[in-house]
């Protein structure tokens, strides 16, 4: 591709001046606002420059999707990206390119005059704009993936199903419930009983703050689908004012509901045909205890 | 969008069979999720049985879609009777030993798109599709 | 004509269902289940769908028609092994299987048919302990 007049300069700007460039570059650049060490600025510096250079001189100076700038996305991305995921802020990671700009002038005005000069400061200042904002966007996008993870991870870490005996497991919900939730948590449970083999689930809504109309549905087709594969469910640890809801609705939540956990194992318990009784003899580590009067 | 598309007819039981195993194959294709294949099949199996048993017989044309989305849509189409009041038979649940009620609002919840037409004397047209999330 | 084994096991029937049923076998099915809970005297008859990927109106159906049969000759039916995607399926159709019992398993569904009920052998279990 042909490189115009005003591109040459800028050719052979990077060409000629790469070394110096690069030295006041690193040099001038605030490394306590960029929060990088002398060596990550000469290496990523020098990284960056090089492959400008060789962009420039293919004849493409300032389409950055153009093929000649892959190696130039690709440093600036890796650095922007590791910036992203060590929590840098997105200022501190465009000031290191946008400080290339001051080294880029000052090695322009030593080798062009006049209307040439203004003309080579123009061009510089199209790609560096271009290059920073493009470290931000990349910046941007890892850390929506970032979030992304972690809220996918919360999900998966918030939706337990614990055995608490044989036959019987339970599904402590925290937080709201919201449609893609709800079915993950109910192939979870769905899945637990099957492997679990557990005749009733205890399904405890203590640490869900809301249920509206379609949390309500999704319980109670959870609830339908245990019971269609086998097994019970008891709901524990609907608040007043959930009941009260619940009941507004009109929602039929046809299921045992007890007011908590506890209450819920214990019927779950009796249900399976189990009792727990008190020991008649103490344990030999158990603590002295005074003589006990007769106990029921 | 490129796409795929497989046109199995349904005149027998047997049909309605090859034409679960035939959407099971596009679903697992374009990898949906186990709950998502399982509910896309089942409804499937409910609309073939539906052209064959109301429909006295069709075709089903079922493809794979490919692009920014991907999916698989089924289309279901036959020459029978039609259907006179659309929206009753959207509303007809699976009532006990009732073998009327085409199940039309139930296969509906199983899709993520769910289109009918349907023409007294000309016959009816059922198209569904579902979506890898 | 291929036809579904019956098993017989104690007082109940075994059926276990792993192929695509069409109409011919279903009809077979049942013919053959009627003739057998008599035959034997059954109280219970057990169907295993542990194998089925899909279950729609029409194996719904068969089952529910399974069931009042079976009720009318003095025998349960228990349905065992529902996949939980089958189960989620079920309920958004809307398709509830009305007169069927449902287990986990072969062996719990054995203990739901009438007889010793499954809270009573897990109590007699527990002072074993």
């Amino acid at each position: 591709m042909a490189v115009s007049s005003h591109d040459q300069a800028l050719v052979r700007l990077f060409a000629e001046g790469e070394a110096e460039i690069l030295a006041d570059w690193v040099s001038t650049l605030n490394l306590r606002e960029t929060r990088m060490t002398p060596q990550e600025a000469e290496s990523q510096g020098r990284a960056v420059l090089h492959a400008l250079g060789k962009a420039v001189a293919q004849g493409n100076a300032n389409d950055l999707r153009g093929a000649e700038y892959l190696e130039v996305r690709e440093v600036l991305q890796g650095f922007s990206r590791s910036r992203a995921l060590q929590g840098f802020s997105p200022t501190e990671t465009a000031t290191f390119v946008f400080s290339l700009k001051r080294s880029l002038f000052a090695q322009a005005r030593k080798t062009a005059k006049g209307d040439e000069a203004f003309q080579l400061l123009w061009r510089v200042t199209e790609l560096i704009d271009q290059l920073g904002l493009f470290t931000v966007e990349t910046y941007q996008k890892t850390r929506e993936e970032l979030i992304a993870r972690q809220g996918k991870e919360i999900e998966e870490l918030s939706t337990p199903v614990v055995k608490l005996w044989d036959g019987i497991v339970a599904l402590p919900l925290i937080g709201t419930l919201d449609s893609g939730r709800t079915q993950v948590v109910m192939q979870n449970l769905l899945e637990t009983i099957v492997q679990t083999e557990a005749e009733i689930a205890i399904i405890d809504i203590t640490g869900v703050p809301m249920v509206d109309t379609l949390t309500a549905q999704h319980l109670l087709k959870t609830v339908s689908a245990a019971r269609l594969m086998g097994a019970d469910c008891i709901i524990s640890g609907i608040r007043p004012q959930i009941a009260q809801t619940i009941v507004q609705l009109g929602v039929d939540l046809n299921v045992v509901s007890k007011a908590t956990l506890a209450d819920a194992l214990a019927l779950a318990l009796r249900r399976t045909g189990r009792v727990v009784s008190k020991l008649k003899v103490p344990s030999p580590s158990a603590p002295q205890e005074p003589p006990a009067e007769a106990r029921g | 969008m490129p796409t795929t598309t497989d046109t199995l007819p349904i005149t027998s039981g047997d049909d309605v069979v090859r034409v679960r195993q035939k959407v099971r194959v596009r679903a697992t294709e374009i990898g949906l999720s186990l709950v998502d294949q399982t509910k896309l099949i089942t409804a499937a199996s409910e609309l073939a049985r539906n052209t064959l048993d109301y429909g006295k017989g069709g075709h089903a044309d079922i493809e794979t879609i490919l692009g920014d989305r991907r999916g698989v849509r089924v289309i279901f189409r036959d020459r029978g009777p039609g259907i006179p009041d659309i929206q009753q038979a959207l509303t007809d649940g699976f009532t006990s030993g009732n073998g009327l009620g085409h199940g039309l609002g139930g296969a509906r919840r199983l899709v993520d798109d769910f289109d009918i037409q349907s023409t007294v004397g000309a016959g009816t047209t059922v198209t569904i599709a579902r979506w890898k999330r | 004509m291929d036809s579904i084994p019956i098993l017989k096991i104690g007082s109940a029937l075994l059926v276990t269902i792993q192929v695509d049923m069409h109409d011919q076998l279903a009809t077979r099915l049942q013919d053959d289940l009627t003739e057998k809970i008599v035959q034997h005297r059954a109280r219970g008859v057990l169907i295993d769908i542990s194998a089925l990927e899909i279950v729609d109106s029409f194996i719904g159906r068969m089952l529910a028609n399974i069931a009042n049969v079976s009720r009318l000759l003095d025998a349960d039916t228990v349905v065992v092994g529902m996949r939980p995607e089958v189960a989620i399926t079920l309920v958004e159709l809307g398709l509830g299987l009305p007169g069927v019992k449902t287990a986990l398993n072969a062996e719990r569904g054995l203990a739901l048919i009438g007889g010793v009920s499954a809270a009573g052998q897990a109590a007699d279990d527990a002072d074993d302990d």
